[in-house]
């Protein structure tokens, strides 16, 4: 149905009904747009370039792990985690195992727990370096995401030379390791720690104190402590409106009790102070990384997983020889082992923030329901409410400091 | 002051909600009550404004089809001054699945409580924005719950030579 041409009264457009610049536009933000780094959506009324409101749509890359959980015995929703924040895997990977240790009460040896905080650091270090990398493209500054990505490699080696994975790691066991650190992991983990700060320091310097990126960031997407503690954030984002809520210290997990680092708060809670902590937690994870190294060192060599004959696989080469071995191996792999009625929920402090597992268990092979309280989902929600009255570039910029991934996003 | 402990915690609720506290538990060391849901908002307001339960960690439901009450709530709420968690749970039927919102409580609620009502079909009250969120729009089954299975791994219409292979 088109219009009936009257006649020309003049050359330029009449608009009647509708004013242009009254009138608002929406604009789709994703869900595959290059600003958004990860697959979700946000449907934007804008003015001019100011938003007026916005709705989030995330869910694109669901995958029913709840659900998925429900129907197989618990080393097999390892992998499931690690799809979680795959920036990060070694910490979920490492929450899920002490969450089933705290369902089974299995006492993990302090030489292992050292060598899971080693991983969960390094983890923490290169979920940050992505983070803050990014926020410095966002923001127009790419050299120092090239710096700091090649650091990332050097974690993700030291990674494979762990457990032969780099991204999607499977990292570990319930009751431990798969197999000891060998001589060449840790060299790489001390040659990581020799490197990384200069280059770290470097990355500081660029950003820090640059009038262009303060002014950028500055005072963009503040937000105040009750508003975020009434929206439920956690991590660096909540710590950077200055509550200083860590996991790590308020419910230790993994000897952390018995390390010496601090927890970065910031004051205003907008773009730059979250980056600010995030630099500053790379930096109190380094310090960790060096006690843990040190605290290895005193504990009894060959240690790498509890003595827990009934939930941790033995090793090969004695399943086809040995008896027991082989009775302890099917018992596991089948899903036979005695196991409380009972819940839990266990949180560790993941790169995000609060990442609790609550497991509901019936005795059976498989969890009777495994709830993810994942971080990013929990974030991600004041996005949209926050972004009305901020510039497009302001909002993007504060979805990079919210680092929501979207693996842990729809899990 | 002394730090808060379990034992007082559930003697000021039982003090202020006598007959509310249905029965509790102790699983690991967290404080799990057992509530009716007419009263759930008026607990988790004390539990905010009194106790100083400021922080909610996580809403979520679980599905026991087997039970006269089919679905259980849970609510996580954690003190963080005196670093104590509590577990909340409410048992609502099948046939009429609704519980007042915790939205009027904390903000953040709101997605905890679409994600519920996405999987399990479980109705907030007075919620602003009750929509699916990480399921399509159009799905009128509630996937959590227990009724509906996983695919079945061993179908004989999904074997890889029918795809080449």
């Amino acid at each position: 149905m088109s219009k009936p041409i009257t006649e020309l009264t003049s050359n330029r457009p009449v608009f009647e009904e509708h004013d242009p610049e009254e009138e608002l536009t929406t604009l789709n933000l994703g869900p595959t747009h290059p600003a958004t780094h990860g697959v979700f959506q946000n449907v934007l009324q804008i003015d001019g370039e100011r938003i007026v409101s916005g709705v989030s749509t995330i869910g694109y890359i669901h995958r029913a792990f709840e659900k998925i959980a429900e129907h197989r015995p618990f080393y097999q929703i390892t992998p499931l985690t690690d799809r979680l924040n795959y920036c990060s895997a070694p910490i979920n990977n490492m929450g899920w195992h002490m969450t089933v240790e705290k369902l089974l009460e299995i006492e993990i040896p302090k030489r292992v727990q050292y060598m899971r905080v080693i991983v969960m650091e390094l983890a923490r270090i290169a979920d940050h370096i992505i983070c803050n990398g990014i926020l410095g493209v966002d923001t127009g500054a790419f050299s120092g995401f090239l710096y700091l990505m090649q650091e990332r490699e050097f974690i993700y080696e030291i990674f494979e030379e762990i457990c032969g994975a780099r991204l999607t790691t499977n990292i570990g066991r319930i009751g431990g390791f798969e197999r000891d650190f060998n001589e060449v992991a840790f060299s790489k983990i001390e040659a990581f720690i020799k490197r990384f700060p200069p280059v770290l320091s470097e990355f500081q310097e660029l950003f820090t104190r640059n009038r262009i990126f303060i002014e950028r960031t500055s005072n963009v997407a503040a937000v105040i402590p009750e508003q975020a503690l009434d929206y439920s954030w956690s991590g660096p984002i909540l710590r950077a409106t200055g509550v200083d809520y860590d996991v790590r210290v308020q419910s230790p997990y993994c000897s952390y009790e018995e390390f010496d680092f601090d927890v970065p708060v910031g004051t205003n809670g907008d773009v730059y102070d979250r980056f600010m902590v995030r630099n500053e937690e790379m930096w109190q994870s380094m310090r960790i990384i060096e006690q843990a190294l040190q605290k290895i060192e005193k504990e009894p060599k060959g240690v790498f997983h509890a003595d827990v004959p009934e939930f941790y696989l033995p090793p090969k080469e004695q399943v086809y020889t040995n008896m027991e071995a082989l009775i302890y191996h099917f018992k596991i792999v089948m899903g036979e082992w005695e196991t409380p009625k009972s819940e839990v929920y266990h949180a560790v402090e993941g790169a995000n923030g609060e990442l609790g597992f609550y497991l509901i268990h019936d005795g059976g092979r498989t969890p009777y329901r495994l709830h993810f309280r994942r971080p990013s989902f929990i974030n991600y929600q004041m996005f949209a409410p926050m972004s009305s009255g901020m510039l497009i570039s302001d909002a993007i910029i504060n979805m990079s400091s919210l680092n929501v991934i979207a693996g842990e996003l729809d899990a | 002051m002394d730090k808060l402990d379990n034992q007082q915690l559930l003697a000021q609720l039982q003090q202020h909600f006598a007959e509310g506290i249905i029965r509790y538990e102790e699983p690991y060391g967290l404080l799990t009550i057992h509530t009716k849901k007419e009263l759930i908002l008026d607990i988790l307001r004390f539990l905010k404004d009194t106790a100083g339960f400021i922080y909610l960690t996580d809403i979520t439901a679980v599905h026991y089809p087997e039970r006269e009450n089919t679905f259980e709530i849970v609510y996580h709420v954690h003190n963080l001054v005196e670093n104590v968690r509590i577990r909340i749970k409410v048992s609502i039927p099948v046939n009429e699945p609704t519980i007042p919102s915790a939205t009027a409580v904390w903000a953040g609620a709101n997605w905890m409580e679409r994600e519920t009502y996405d999987f399990f079909g479980v109705e907030f009250e007075g919620h602003p924005d009750l929509r699916r969120i990480l399921n399509m729009d159009e799905l009128d089954v509630f996937p959590m719950r227990r009724e509906y299975p996983l695919e079945d791994p061993n179908r004989v219409d999904k074997r890889d030579f029918y795809f080449g292979r």
